[in-house]
């Protein structure tokens, strides 16, 4: 039979680390999800704002964390910021301020997106009918607005669980990096190792976001206008 | 001699350098019919949206029952409970089904008994034909059944004038007659409406008075036999000349 070299992960506490490696990526991408929805939501609303240089900033703030590659990020903030401004930084906490950057940003654009794809006349005949500023927001478009915006959030969140695989380049120790150790410490007995330990990293990441992204699509079903 | 009801004042309406309506004067009485009609641009749908406040006007005034409307003044929300306006693109809400879209307004504005409501919309909607749609979403209804709803949730919150705004120009043909017979319906009732229509047959059933805009003025107003047997002007019998020979190339 093949060898794939499963077996090292069931030798010591192998398996159990590389969980705990998954726990650090959750814990990240978490995090800084929990605080990019309500920024990302603020965000939102002020590229939508009247004044075209409150627009114009945050166009800026979002193009440039779009363009930069994640990476570049992450060294920009761990080994850039710590040494410029003379602070201490863990590499779990670059990697969230990273994220709360690019997580906002990028949600920010769908929550635009979204206020924005609610036709004029929405607002119109809400108000026709004799609704208040408020009561249109509050009954008529927020609603409407939720129920495009949650699908594409669910996939903005998938999308930062893998991207959290990057931070083990600034030393953060997550599933991929742990991975990475176990295939090494074993490469003498154990030289398929790799195939098998990554396969099961793979199976992880998919557990992971496999719920999420049929989440999105579920909701997306239901609400399809 | 009845009651007015509204009253437009030497209404002037322009956007930027481009005056749409220049000097308009308008009463319409308790259970009057308006018919406005005219070529497109004349400025027909923008008086019918500055008589619901939806646009702000650079001179003259809009009264209904000597409140004055105005775009952006505190009291507009409730003046416009007043107000029901049906628009060519129905504009229901598309995350509620058609009884929610009825019932909104009348329970968070008014704060109306949610029973109360419910039962007046599907006696409403049971006047359209209807009844059977309560449940339903907007998406699964044809765009004459949307329009329906679209009347029945401005009725639903007992307004004193209604106003539409071509309701029928974005259906099909044969979708057009059934909304055209719940406004004529409403009509027999003593309602009081201001219609912006193309429907120049409906028209005559339907108006007391028509109205002819353009060029952002009212050229002429008289009664519909009247208008359409006799136009006394050159622009609307060249208007009504248009819309004669398209009829005759249909045939």
């Amino acid at each position: 039979m093949l060898d794939l070299g499963i077996d090292v992960l069931f030798k010591g506490t192998n398996f159990l680390r590389l969980l705990g490696g998954l726990w650090v990526a959750m814990r990240i991408s978490l995090i800084s999800i929990a605080l990019s929805i309500p920024l990302g939501l603020l965000t939102g609303v002020l590229m939508t704002s009247k004044s075209k240089i409150i627009r114009f900033i945050f166009r800026v703030y979002l193009e440039m964390i779009r363009i930069m590659p994640q990476l570049v990020l992450l060294f920009l903030v761990y080994f850039g910021t710590t040494r410029a401004l003379g602070w201490n930084l863990s590499g779990e906490m670059a990697s969230i301020i990273v994220f709360v950057l690019w997580g906002t940003a990028e949600m920010g654009d769908l929550v635009r997106g979204s206020l924005i794809s609610v036709p004029k006349h929405q607002y119109e005949s809400s108000e026709a009918l004799g609704m208040t500023k408020g009561q249109t927001y509050l009954y008529i478009i927020l609603p409407q607005t939720v129920r495009r915006l949650l699908p594409l959030s669910i996939n903005l969140i998938t999308r930062m669980i893998k991207t959290t695989s990057l931070v083990l380049m600034i030393g953060v120790v997550e599933m991929l990096k742990v991975a990475q150790q176990i295939i090494e410490a074993n490469r003498m007995t154990s030289q398929n190792a790799a195939f098998g330990v990554f396969l099961v990293v793979f199976i992880l990441y998919f557990l992971v976001c496999w719920p999420f992204s049929r989440l999105a699509g579920f909701l997306e079903k239901k609400w399809q206008g | 001699m009845a009651e007015k009801l509204l009253r437009i004042e030497n209404l002037i309406k322009s956007y930027d350098n481009l005056t749409v309506l220049n000097g308009i004067n308008l009463e319409v009485n308790q259970g009057e019919v308006v018919v406005l009609v005219g070529p497109s641009g004349c400025g027909k749908s923008t008086l019918l949206r500055c008589i619901n406040g939806l646009e702000p006007i650079q001179n003259g005034a809009v009264r209904l029952e000597d409140e004055v409307i105005q775009h952006g003044s505190k009291n507009l929300p409730d003046l416009r409970q007043k107000i029901g306006m049906v628009f060519q693109s129905y504009e229901l809400f598309p995350h509620l089904t058609v009884l929610e879209n009825l019932m909104i307004a009348p329970s968070k504005v008014q704060k109306r008994k949610k029973e109360e409501i419910k039962r007046e919309a599907l006696e409403l909607l049971t006047r359209v034909g209807l009844a059977d749609k309560a449940n339903q979403y907007p998406r699964q209804l044809s765009g004459g059944q949307k329009q329906r709803v679209a009347i029945v949730r401005a009725l639903c919150m007992h307004p004193e004038i209604l106003l539409f705004d071509e309701v029928t120009a974005a259906l099909d043909p044969e979708m057009v007659r059934e909304v055209l017979d719940v406004m004529l319906e409403l009509a027999k009732q003593g309602r009081t409406m201001v219609i912006v229509t193309h429907e120049m047959q409906f028209a005559r059933a339907v108006a007391d008075r028509v109205i002819f805009l353009d060029g952002g003025k009212i050229v002429e107003e008289a009664s519909p036999d009247e208008f359409f047997d006799a136009p006394k002007t050159e622009r609307a019998k060249k208007f009504l000349n248009v819309f004669s020979f398209e009829r005759v190339e249909n045939k």
